[in-house]
């Protein structure tokens, strides 16, 4: 018997010895943090989710009176020949006296006693609504002459009472709304009069100014946000997929393939102001491209986008299997055919999901934007034709938050998180597409 | 044993990779409709040498080819030679079955189409039964000719590729270890067509098993550390070597 350095321990399988009672310890311990690290992320996730889906859907929702308004022939049609043209000379001051006319008439109908002027009660709508029945009825010539039941939108602090963001004690000092005009609210709402229902324009109007917030709407930016998504794909996803599938398939290997390999994660973490002020100097500048075109955003972006889709496109370049190269090249196909044929169709999933998450990116993306003037107070109407769409000053879906939540007017405040969870339907959406889409294209070879 | 014309021919060939002198001065004749065996221990150079025959190592950056290789006397490595004519001609099946993921169909088809080697639908059809015959797959797929080819067993699946690259008509078809991801039975399906492609082609492959070496070959060639160390009739080399590490090789002494 030869004796071994090492004594070891007999012992029975049954009992646990130090070490292995520690090491168990250490690994319970390390899958404990593991689950708190998720559950706090989980936690943050929540609380962002609820607050964002609390205070936002109140946007979605906004109060309206209903009027019974005569459209009196001789205020609205004073030459009585239907003309458009005519028509259209009437201001919104001509419309403002049949509205005040109406509430007052409804007041009375319903029996309402109150100390209000008609002017005062007329108060209680938006400063849009003379607009709104200007619009209406320009597309109805007809009904000149005749009573039209019309709702008409509320000013925002009656839609903030409904929405108890407005109270009695708040608007002590408010000289928008007093007490009395709450009482006669009141009573509408009461009548049925005064209601809060869902508002598309919200989704699909454009801006209003700092008085009328009830108007504001994302539609415009959103068409916006349209157009740069536009610009971004048609550029970022040929031009980056062209330079993955040439670096990664075509390109020898030497040190200059090696710096532009760099340089192109490099650019991925450039801060995207950066990109901003780039296209500030080069699109807006030396090109002299117009100011707050979706068209510069589009360019900005499709810049701040082209590491990520290159960089995703040379992963999934990478992934496919070098047999399946080799099987082609070994039938007799160059190397253009076995990319196009065999090589690209298989990355494709992982080329579209990329794609797909470069432009959600960009989607999201708003400091760039401030420096190319696309953030700012911008009511025009949603572009008729695409080179409109691209040309024409615009703001984007991010921007219109940003412009939101920095005015004053708390109604404002309501719409920028409304307009939070627009963005993130969008964003989520386009993620689910590119879960999707590799899903179904995924292949196993 | 008959000798027939010699279809490649291989002279003063040297293969570097980067630094790394893996092929040293190999001469070698291969002959045309006949199986020639490579056989050595890994890493001897045996499918190096197997893919300089058809330039699958130019997609190797770090590799270069010196000496001459001549099919039908004429030099693969000539400046004037496109690489994928050659392939066209010199077919290959690789050591892992890797069919397209497309149908049966579309693997077959997809060489012939590449080169224009079918006018219509009605010839192509012909072509990819012809095929898939003469790689004694067509009774087991003749039904599902529109289901993936990566749904097949492996022996199916390297029997695919084999179909694949005997559709371009080609005149030398290297086997780079084509029975080495497959079961016994596979295995003899697949060794029992190399003896029949025989008829058509050169066959040159590549391999560690001996006894496949000897059941399908009639020429040997045995490769160490990037030498060609003898090349002869498959029954004399195995049976009265002449270099003392070839037989170290084929008793097992060395490998």
């Amino acid at each position: 018997m030869s004796d071994t350095p090492v004594t070891k321990r007999k012992g029975s399988l049954l009992v646990q010895d130090a070490r292995t009672i520690k090491r168990n310890r250490a690994e319970k311990r390390f899958q404990m943090y593991g689950i708190a690290a998720i559950s706090i992320g989980m936690l943050m996730l929540v609380i962002l989710l609820t607050t964002i889906i609390a205070r936002g859907t109140g946007a979605f929702q906004q109060t309206f009176i209903t009027l019974n308004v005569p459209l009196l022939a001789e205020k609205l049609d004073k030459k009585g020949n239907r003309d458009l043209a005519d028509i259209k000379k009437v201001s919104t001051f001509g419309y403002a006296p049949l509205m005040q006319a109406a509430f007052e008439a409804k007041v009375a109908e319903l029996g309402i006693e109150t100390d209000l002027k008609p002017k005062k009660m007329a108060a209680l709508l938006s400063k849009d609504a003379a607009a709104q029945l200007r619009n209406f009825v320009l597309e109805n010539t007809d009904l000149i002459g005749e009573t039209v039941e019309f709702q008409f939108l509320a000013q925002s602090r009656v839609d903030g009472y409904l929405k108890q963001r407005v109270t009695r004690d708040s608007i002590a000092k408010d000289k928008n709304i007093n007490a009395t005009q709450l009482d006669l609210v009141d009573a509408l709402v009461a009548s049925g009069h005064v209601v809060k229902k869902f508002n598309l324009d919200f989704i699909i109007g454009s801006d209003a100014s700092d008085a009328r917030p009830e108007a504001a709407g994302m539609g415009t930016a959103m068409m916006g946000s349209f157009f740069m998504m536009l610009v971004v794909l048609s550029l970022a996803l040929p031009i980056g997929v062209a330079a993955s599938i040439y670096l990664e398939e075509f390109a020898p290997k030497n040190w200059i393939t090696d710096i532009i390999e760099v340089n192109i994660s490099n650019l991925a973490a450039v801060p995207s102001i950066v990109f901003g002020i780039l296209g500030l100097a080069v699109f807006i500048n030396y090109m002299h491209l117009p100011n707050s075109a979706p068209l510069v955003g589009g360019l900005v972006l499709t810049l701040m986008t082209l590491p990520t889709i290159i960089i995703t496109t040379r992963a999934s370049l990478k992934s496919v299997p070098p047999s399946i190269r080799d099987a082609a090249l070994g039938v007799g196909a160059s190397k253009m055919q076995s990319v196009f044929h065999h090589v690209l169709p298989l990355a494709a999933p992982g080329i579209l999901t990329g794609t797909i998450i470069g432009l959600a990116q960009a989607l999201g993306e708003t400091a760039p934007l401030l420096l190319i003037g696309m953030v700012g107070f911008i009511a025009s109407n949603p572009p008729e034709t695409i080179a409109e769409g691209l040309m024409s000053p615009n703001s984007a879906m991010p921007a219109q938050i940003y412009e939101w939540a920095k005015r004053a007017d708390p109604a404002f405040y309501e719409r920028a998180w409304g307009g939070i969870i627009i963005l993130l339907v969008f964003l989520i959406t386009m993620n689910a597409i590119a879960v999707l889409l590799r899903r179904r294209f995924e292949r196993r070879w | 044993m008959t000798t027939n014309p010699v279809k490649i021919t291989a002279r003063n060939v040297q293969v570097y990779y980067g630094d790394n002198h893996a092929i040293k001065d190999v001469n070698v004749d291969i002959e045309d409709k006949t199986v020639t065996a490579f056989i050595g221990p890994s890493g001897c150079g045996k499918s190096t040498f197997l893919r300089c025959i058809n330039r699958m190592n130019d997609t190797i950056d770090i590799c270069r080819v010196q000496g001459d290789i001549l099919i039908d006397g004429e030099d693969i490595y000539d400046r004037k030679v496109d690489p994928v004519q050659l392939r066209a001609k010199v077919g290959m099946v690789f050591q892992k079955p890797n069919p397209f993921p497309k149908s049966i169909y579309e693997n077959v088809a997809y060489g012939p189409r590449i080169h224009g080697l079918a006018r219509g639908k009605a010839e192509l059809d012909e072509i990819v039964e012809h095929a898939l015959k003469r790689a004694a797959i067509w009774e087991e797929v003749k039904d599902r000719l529109n289901a993936p080819g990566t749904g097949l067993s492996g022996g199916q699946q390297q029997r695919l590729c084999i179909a694949r690259a005997v559709a371009t008509e080609p005149e030398v078809l290297l086997m780079d270890e084509p029975c080495s991801a497959l079961d016994p039975i596979a295995t003899a399906q697949v060794e029992e067509l190399i003896d029949e492609l025989r008829q058509n082609y050169s066959v040159v492959i590549v391999t560690h098993s001996m006894q496949q070496a000897a059941r399908v070959s009639q020429k040997t060639a045995f490769f160490h550390l990037g030498n060609l160390v003898e090349f002869g009739e498959t029954d004399r080399i195995f049976t009265q070597p002449e270099d003392p590490r070839t037989e170290s090789y084929i008793t097992g002494r060395i490998g």
